[in-house]
């Protein structure tokens, strides 16, 4: 049984791996996982200076989801560099380096300074709803997106992924430009703009007042964004929104995704992402598959 | 420090102390590495509500692996756990937090202040602090609760909003009512109440250690929902965000921007 899966020349051990922000760098999961069982860790987003991200409250549970609106709070690549990438360095398994920025300059800085860094893939997150300025308008105009995906990749020493926005009207012509620009791979989605209401109070939930809506409640969004978007680019897909077990990420697999990414269940079952791991294996092996490959884009049309 | 797990933890008894005010033993290994002032995460049975409940510990019982938990119905999900019977179990993630720094206050006059759903953690306080202690808690009227499990550890003196027990007012009115005088506080309960008291203790010249909430995500520091600004920029964030879940949620009071 094969659970290996290759994107863009990079060798994931399997095809489940942690969504952005979700999972800090893996230090405050290592007490919960084994993280040499993970295909790969994709960290927090990282800027070029330290963020402080917006007023709380930041999280809010809605009915199977939750919203946050964290607004990318990182201590900033010096930071990073120096103590998050050398504690995964420790692990089996492949370190993802998720990037934001306000500016394309930003964006940039960040990603030439990894590429003396040993980190093996970057996620670019020009999809992030709850930051007023820039990245988030890079993710949903084709033109924007396909400019600064090909700025990226001029500069990048690593494969580029490019975390797309779902908060579009069409998703297959932001794939499309991704690819056209020269990513090596995208991620989706990112998450779903939202908002709550205190009735109470009549207050907003979220000091930003909205902000992006995560967990079961979008997958069947992100499995046919996955599976739209991946039936219209030849570059790989991974697949994220509300995986929390293998059957989840299996449809994402079947949908056409070649890797997965669990995120807000984390924070429901801190043992998620290796039960993933294990029940993918499970279901291999229950009908006969070799290769894990096998199953990405197998649903029967 | 222990690793932190989630585990399912037995219901040995639940009931009613108060209006909206549950009191509930559970079952843990979890118990033996648990001290005053840390917290678990409590998650509903029900799928639709994803994220665990913070609730303090009240209470630990070490030798029979038992916790205390006394919370307030806030929402669903304690709603859920009202409902909860003896044999019954519940998903809790733990131990999270710091808790109480006890060294600090060894030997000292101490005040355990609790306001409101703020009361509880200062039961395993008063227990395991070893200090002159004088116990300040603040209710919104007679509908009282833990002040006779609080007794056994100290002087109480009583504050309610309407007056109806003990002084009328705050816990700081009863301090004051009272002549009381510390070299120290710990105390937990609504920002208003802990805004007054960071400024209680820096017109004394004391140290006041205080217990914050907000709401978390994760609940294990990876997610960044739950921070407070700090006075100076911390080892993780570099923000000045300390993470109320795991570098809290007790914090020196001069130390957070509240």
């Amino acid at each position: 049984m094969n659970t290996k899966v290759t994107i863009a020349g990079v060798t994931l051990n399997n095809p489940v791996m942690t969504a952005s922000g979700t999972f800090g760098s893996g230090m405050e999961y290592s007490d919960f996982v084994d993280l040499n069982r993970l295909g790969a860790v994709v960290t927090k987003g990282v800027a070029n200076v330290p963020w402080p991200g917006n007023p709380t409250p930041r999280v809010a549970e809605t009915y199977g989801g939750m919203l946050n609106a964290i607004g990318l709070q990182n201590p900033g690549i010096d930071v990073f560099a120096e103590r998050d990438i050398p504690f995964l360095r420790k692990y089996d398994t492949k370190i993802i380096v998720n990037v934001c920025g306000k500016t394309v300059e930003d964006y940039l800085e960040v990603v030439e300074r990894l590429g003396s860094e040993p980190v093996d893939m970057l996620e670019i997150n020009v999809s992030c709803p709850n930051v007023k300025e820039g990245a988030i308008a890079f993710g949903q105009k084709a033109d924007c997106l396909y400019d600064i995906t090909s700025q990226i990749k001029k500069k990048a020493r690593q494969p580029v992924i490019m975390k797309l926005s779902p908060n579009v009207t069409d998703i297959v012509e932001m794939a499309k430009a991704a690819e056209a620009a020269g990513a090596d791979a995208l991620s989706m989605i990112n998450t779903i703009t939202g908002m709550k209401i205190d009735i109470h109070r009549r207050k907003f939930a979220l000091a930003n007042k909205t902000g992006g809506l995560s967990g079961p409640a979008i997958k069947p969004v992100a499995v046919r964004m996955v599976y739209q978007a991946a039936h219209a680019v030849q570059i790989p897909v991974i697949g994220m929104g509300g995986i929390g077990s293998a059957e989840d990420a299996i449809e994402f697999l079947l949908a056409g995704a070649s890797a997965v990414a669990v995120g807000a269940m984390n924070f429901v079952n801190p043992y998620a992402t290796v039960e993933v791991v294990e029940g993918i294996e499970a279901y291999m092996k229950r009908y006969g598959v070799e290769n894990v490959t096998d199953l990405i884009g197998a649903v029967e049309e | 420090m222990s690793r932190k797990k989630k585990v399912k933890a037995t219901v040995v008894s639940q009931k009613q102390i108060a209006d909206q005010i549950y009191d509930l033993w559970l079952e843990t290994g979890l118990a033996k590495h648990a001290h005053a002032g840390q917290f678990i995460g409590v998650y509903p049975h029900n799928a639709s509500m994803l994220l665990p409940r913070p609730i303090s510990i009240c209470e630990v019982d070490k030798a029979g692996s038992r916790l205390r938990l006394v919370y307030r119905i806030a929402g669903r999900g304690t709603d859920e756990f009202s409902t909860c019977k003896a044999g019954d179990t519940l998903e809790i993630l733990g131990i999270l937090g710091n808790g109480f720094p006890l060294e600090k206050a060894r030997g000292k006059r101490v005040f355990l202040m609790g306001g409101g759903i703020g009361i509880p953690p200062m039961l395993e306080l008063a227990k395991e602090l070893d200090a002159d202690k004088q116990i300040i808690v603040g209710y919104r009227n007679k509908d009282l609760f833990l002040e006779e499990d609080l007794s056994k550890y100290g002087n109480v003196y009583i504050a309610t909003e309407d007056g109806s027990v003990g002084t009328k007012g705050n816990v700081l009115d009863a301090v004051r009512t009272n002549r009381l005088k510390a070299d120290l506080i710990m105390a937990c309960g609504p920002m208003p109440m802990l805004r007054a008291v960071k400024q209680y203790a820096a017109e004394q010249g004391i140290e006041a250690y205080i217990s914050l909430e907000e709401r978390m995500a994760c609940g294990v520091g990876a997610c960044l929902g739950c921070v407070c600004k700090t006075r100076e920029t911390d080892h993780h964030s570099h923000v000045r965000n300390a993470r109320i879940c795991t570098d809290g949620p007790v914090f020196e009071a001069k130390e957070v921007e509240i």
